[in-house]
């Protein structure tokens, strides 16, 4: 074990994991976010906290995970390049460790331009898989990224992010491999909602032995609405929503989509578990943490396994 | 070069309503080539302003010069024989220009006609688009002639960020995937393991981490 993470307790132990998220509130609402955790209690294995998600300010990801250690939960602290320098990066990184949160995700983050703050400046001083290996240098070999010695060293158990959907195509795997070479540990993807292009994207990654080395979680999202699978499908840049999945919304009365959109995610699930090398499944209800219950009992992934 | 765009005319006016007399000078070197400051746009400026400060019924008398390099002291001196004459000086310079006359006319205010905008290549007539931010230490032989911190919108330095889609950058359809662009010329190089490579965390120092930046060539120096 390479730290005290139950994320890896669980996957170490051969269990499909399951993880969630929870989005931080837009002002200094620690209820919402307890409200939130409560609904993902004894469901999940760790609970992504999302770092000012969409370039909206939002409660920092630090706080909001401390906030659901203390009621029980465990945190999966995000962390974007985005906002901060590789100073503050660190800083926060083992404040993090200090207070308990044993587990993050690296990531580049959404560009300024789709948030509130379109006028702020993106800091980018590293990019995702330098964050890896950043952390990992922490980590591994107790020093800073600027070469200093670093005093109890943060174990964390390191992810990032994969989109199998994005382009160009041929880039993907190549760039997973690079994560993974980085320092990942374990991979979360983009929502799957076209789940045949999944599936040949985890071929060329099992033909290169990457399930082997990082443990990828399959990113799944319940769609809330018809109006939801269009916007998904035509606005969200480097998401992949079939027509066939809109059209199978459409043809279910408003007041079933929410019920139809849960049914496909469940439906999504028990297909990825047939596909090798995945390793676990990461839900984004986004804000509506109130069916991941659901979700994972009809997936047949109730109740977590104790490690 | 150097490219700029030109100030609204409104912006300008606010600058010189409290001037009688005024020199406007243009650089013949990139804002000419980029047909902000150069001679040509020196005219058209100084009779905009001209006309439209005298119909709010200001009179400016707006004089002309082009220098052939404005960020120059050598260059900047031919001016010695017109400042005394005038009250202010707008400049169509890049923010360089405006600078060295600011230095070597202690006395005199200077204004900038123009926004300096990036370094960058004519795409094609009349559109230009930034090529380089000057990090210092130049990572184009990495990345196939193609540069990712000029133009990935994050900057990222080890491939495409999840929001790039048909060769497009998640910011919008008009500006290109810098990474789609730098596999591609990989490609045709035949140099795809290049990408396989992880760049580490850049040093910032040379560009401009460390500070203003200065070069001092021993051999040159006087």
């Amino acid at each position: 074990m390479r730290t005290e993470s139950r994320l890896e307790k669980i996957l170490a132990a051969g269990h499909l994991a399951v993880t969630s998220e929870c989005g931080p509130p837009r002002g200094a609402l620690p209820d919402k976010v307890r409200e939130k955790g409560k609904h993902l209690e004894g469901i999940v294995d760790a609970v992504n906290v999302t770092d000012n998600q969409t370039a909206m300010v939002r409660m920092s990801s630090l706080a909001a995970s401390v906030l659901l250690k203390q009621e029980g939960l465990n945190p999966l602290f995000q962390m974007v390049t985005r906002d901060r320098n590789r100073l503050a990066m660190q800083a926060d990184i083992i404040g993090a460790y200090s207070l308990g949160i044993d587990t993050m995700l690296c990531l580049s983050g959404d560009h300024t331009k789709f948030g509130d703050h379109p006028m702020a400046m993106n800091v980018h001083d590293i990019d995702s898989i330098q964050l890896i290996q950043m952390v990992k240098g922490m980590r591994d070999e107790g020093k800073f990224q600027g070469g200093a010695e670093l005093k109890n060293p943060p174990r964390m158990f390191i992810g990032a992010a994969a989109n199998p959907f994005a382009d160009p195509f041929e880039l993907r795997v190549l760039r997973l491999a690079k994560k993974i070479a980085a320092g990942a540990d374990f991979i979360q993807t983009q929502c799957i909602f076209n789940v045949d292009k999944f599936e040949k994207w985890m071929e060329q990654v099992c033909a290169r032995g990457l399930h082997k080395k990082c443990y990828i979680l399959a990113g799944v999202t319940p769609i809330k609405s018809l109006g939801a699978a269009r916007y998904m499908k035509t606005k969200v840049p480097g998401m992949d929503v079939p027509q066939e999945i809109v059209d199978r919304m459409a043809s279910v009365p408003k007041e079933k989509q929410a019920e139809e959109g849960v049914t496909i995610c469940v439906e999504t699930i028990e297909r990825l578990k047939k596909v090798e090398g995945v390793a676990g499944f990461h839900i984004m209800a986004i804000d509506w943490e109130e069916k991941v219950k659901e979700i994972v009992e009809r997936a047949g992934l109730l109740p977590r396994p104790q490690v | 070069m150097i490219t700029a765009e030109r100030k609204p005319l409104e912006e300008l006016i606010e600058y010189l309503k409290p001037f009688k007399r005024v020199l406007l000078v243009g650089c013949n070197e990139c804002v000419t080539v980029c047909a902000a400051g150069g001679r040509k746009e020196v005219g058209l400026l100084a009779s905009g302003l001209h006309m439209a400060m005298l119909k709010s019924g200001t009179n400016v008398e707006i004089r002309e010069h082009t220098l052939e390099r404005q960020c120059d002291p050598e260059y900047v001196n031919e001016l010695v024989s017109m400042i005394d004459g005038v009250d202010a000086v707008m400049s169509m310079a890049c923010g360089c220009g405006v600078q060295e006359i600011a230095r070597r006319f202690k006395d005199k205010p200077v204004f900038p006609a123009v926004n300096t905008k990036f370094m960058g290549a004519s795409e094609r007539q009349g559109v230009w688009s930034e090529r380089c931010q000057g990090c210092g230490d130049c990572l184009l032989g990495q990345t196939g002639g193609v540069c990712p911190i000029a133009r990935c919108a994050k900057q990222l330095m080890n491939g495409p960020c999840g929001g790039s889609t048909g060769g497009h950058c998640e910011i919008g359809d008009d500006v290109d995937c810098a990474w789609a662009l730098i596999w591609e010329r990989l490609k045709a190089l035949g140099q795809e393991e290049r990408f396989v490579e992880i760049t580490p965390a850049k040093d910032w120092r040379p560009g401009g981490g460390a500070g203003p930046r200065k070069i001092i060539r021993e051999d040159l120096a006087e």
